[in-house]
């Protein structure tokens, strides 16, 4: 991958004869889950029977909230420990592995709510996303000889991407007074100086205005157009629909359907999980008021019972 | 009103032992709270292990005090391991809590009946610093204008500020680096440096073992310059009068610590000093206050100096005010 040299070339169609079914194999997996499974107390919060995720695709990840798309997120890159199953990354398994090493193996990942080191500033931010630094070893880090070539290396490459994330302005301000968007990117940024092979971001568009939504879907585009493999977690149905090239939906902690946008929003199971029975259609001034009716009588059942 | 004494307590608790020993401390404290954003709430603890390593390595197993170091500054490594193995893993809460616990079971332990032929119970260990004082190149008094000392005052004033010129340039070189940054982020945030593919356990371990080693560092030079480790020198107080020291200079700044020490002991010395004098002046009359109150009154005013800085100044005297902004977010 080159940061600095965009490449324009169309992307080949990953799933050319691939069946839009659950589970179904892919041509070439870079990311296989089988069975994976976490439970909080009694609720089972994921239940994946069977995922692959193609390699150089961009895969959507979408569900209502409390589908358990973060939880598999959080699964998938260590961040939490599996009740049971398995899963595999470049054929080599991930289970059991702390959530640095899963990194370490180039799975790197971005947050919901973002995590701006604030009290660094952007800069160290973006050089501290580099992996294998020897100046971060205890004893090296005493000597700057042996880690100021590999600073300024580090540096240049930060600049690049910094200025590809319009942040180069800001690269000598804390990160903490970022706005919510400017936190999003260099998140973004910060993950891609790990030089990762697959980078999966929660909710990259959550909370952000539609222009700069816009701006986050085209570096998507543009990371995938250079050869990464991006999953990404979305509750919102329509920005998914720009961007990914294979979405997969789920729905109390399970995969309910699996294919190309056109498919999905099609799929009754999903319409009926997820989208609701009146996502397509307008609603009328009757159905509004009937359903604010609805909302209000739920609304004081539930305040009737607490009191 | 006698001026110069009040002036010469001021100077000598300046650059004193309290204000090595806390400036140490202090600067061990930095490394953990200030740059890494562990709650080591039981320094003292790493303070008494080292203490007490040297006093029973002289005392019990007949070294030298230089060859009993080095078992101060083990037993300060095996306790990081010790109560970081447990709780690094878990939230910043968790190691403040087994701190404090611990610090205070060492010293009940070094206090206790039980290890008397080697702690020495509620008397301690003395008399176990000779060869410190044997290698000293200085005689006779030294004469500094208004302050002087004797040898072996000057001796460990000399020592205890080279240690604390090493610790500092130590804890620069580190938090310089890329390693400091790692140990930063880790403060802003554990799973952002995890994501990124950091061992944040290990970078934990590490800031605690150094920081606990300067800790020891400095409980040695409390005991070799007063030739005693006393159990009840190691109390919970102590701990907390670091931190005192750290906030007021300015924590996760290079000098912070060191100037906080300094400050605080000479503003404790010189409220001391000035009011007695007063009393003795006749300033303030027997019947507002005495000079059996001047100690704990001294206390409750530093106490209020330093609710005035956290007011004026929440940074301390070398933080920076903006990064205190972005804290409180």
């Amino acid at each position: 991958m080159s940061d600095a040299t965009p490449t324009t070339a169309a992307k080949p169609d990953f799933f050319a004869g691939v069946a839009e079914e659950i589970g179904v194999a892919k041509h070439d997996p870079i990311i296989v889950a089988d069975s994976v499974v976490r439970r909080f107390g009694g609720v089972t919060a994921v239940d994946v029977d069977h995922l692959e995720v193609q390699r150089g695709a961009v895969t959507g990840l979408i569900g209502p909230n409390g589908a358990g798309k973060t939880t598999f997120f959080n699964l998938l890159t260590g961040f939490d420990k599996v009740d049971g199953g398995d899963w595999s990354f470049e054929g080599g398994s991930l289970r059991g592995l702390a959530a640095h090493q899963v990194a370490r193996r180039g799975v790197v990942r971005t947050f919901q709510l973002t995590k701006a080191l604030s009290r660094l500033t952007v800069m160290e931010n973006m050089k501290l996303g580099a992996a294998g630094q020897t100046g971060e070893k205890f004893w090296s880090s005493l000597v700057r000889g042996l880690w100021s070539a590999e600073e300024k290396a580090n540096e240049e490459r930060a600049e690049a991407l910094l200025a590809r994330f319009n942040l180069t302005h800001m690269r000598d301000e804390f990160a903490g007074t970022l706005s919510g968007g400017q936190r999003k990117l260099l998140e973004m940024a910060r993950a891609l100086m790990a030089e990762p092979q697959v980078i999966m971001l929660d909710e990259p568009m959550a909370g952000v205005n539609p222009a700069l939504a816009q701006t986050i879907i085209g570096h998507v585009t543009q990371l995938s157009r250079e050869g990464l493999t991006v999953m990404f977690v979305e509750h919102d149905m329509d920005v998914v629909r720009t961007v990914s090239d294979w979405v997969v939906v789920m729905a109390e902690g399970q995969i309910i359907a699996e294919g190309r946008h056109g498919s999905i929003v099609t799929n009754t199971r999903v319409i009926d999980a997820y989208l609701g029975a009146h996502h397509t259609t307008p609603l009328d001034r009757a159905e509004q008021d009937r359903q604010l009716a609805a909302a209000q009588a739920a609304v004081e059942a539930e305040a009737g019972e607490a009191s | 009103m006698d001026w110069t004494r009040i002036i010469q307590n001021t100077l000598e608790a300046a650059i004193g032992r309290d204000a090595i020993v806390y400036a140490l401390a202090a600067i061990g404290l930095n490394l953990h709270f200030g740059y890494t954003g562990l709650l080591n709430f039981g320094q003292v603890g790493f303070m008494a292990v080292g203490a007490y390593g040297v006093g029973i390595g002289v005392r019990e197993l007949d070294l030298s005090i230089w060859a009993a170091m080095p078992i101060g500054i083990l037993a300060a490594v095996a306790l990081a391991l010790l109560l970081g193995i447990p709780t690094l893993r878990l939230r910043a809460d968790y190691l403040a809590i087994v701190t404090i616990a611990a610090g205070e079971i060492l010293r009940l332990a070094f206090r206790s009946e039980t290890f008397n032929d080697y702690t020495g119970g509620s008397s301690g260990i003395n008399q176990f610093a000779n060869d410190f004082y044997s290698v000293n190149p200085l005689s006779g008094d030294t004469d500094l204008g208004i302050i002087d000392f004797s040898a072996g005052q000057l001796w460990v004033r000399i020592v205890g500020w080279l240690l604390v010129l090493a610790a500092v340039g130590f804890v620069w070189l580190l938090v310089r680096s890329p390693w400091g940054r790692v140990v930063k982020s880790i403060r802003e945030d554990e799973d952002a440096v995890r994501s990124l593919g950091k061992n944040v356990v290990a970078y934990k371990m590490q800031s605690l073992i150094v920081g606990g080693v300067i800790g020891a560092v400095a409980g040695m030079v409390y005991a070799i310059s007063a030739q005693s480790v006393q159990p009840d020198n190691y109390g919970t107080a102590t701990t907390f009068y670091a931190y005192v020291a750290l906030i007021l200079g300015g924590t996760a700044r290079t000098w912070g610590p060191v100037i906080g020490s300094i400050i605080l002991w000479s503003l404790l010395a010189f409220t001391d000093a000035f009011l007695r004098e007063a009393i003795g002046a006749g300033w303030l009359p027997e019947s507002i206050i005495d000079e059996r109150q001047v100690g704990q009154v001294r206390l409750m005013l530093v106490g209020v100096a330093l609710v005035a800085l956290m007011v004026f100044r929440p940074q301390g005297i070398f933080g920076d005010r903006r990064e205190i902004a972005l804290t409180s977010r």
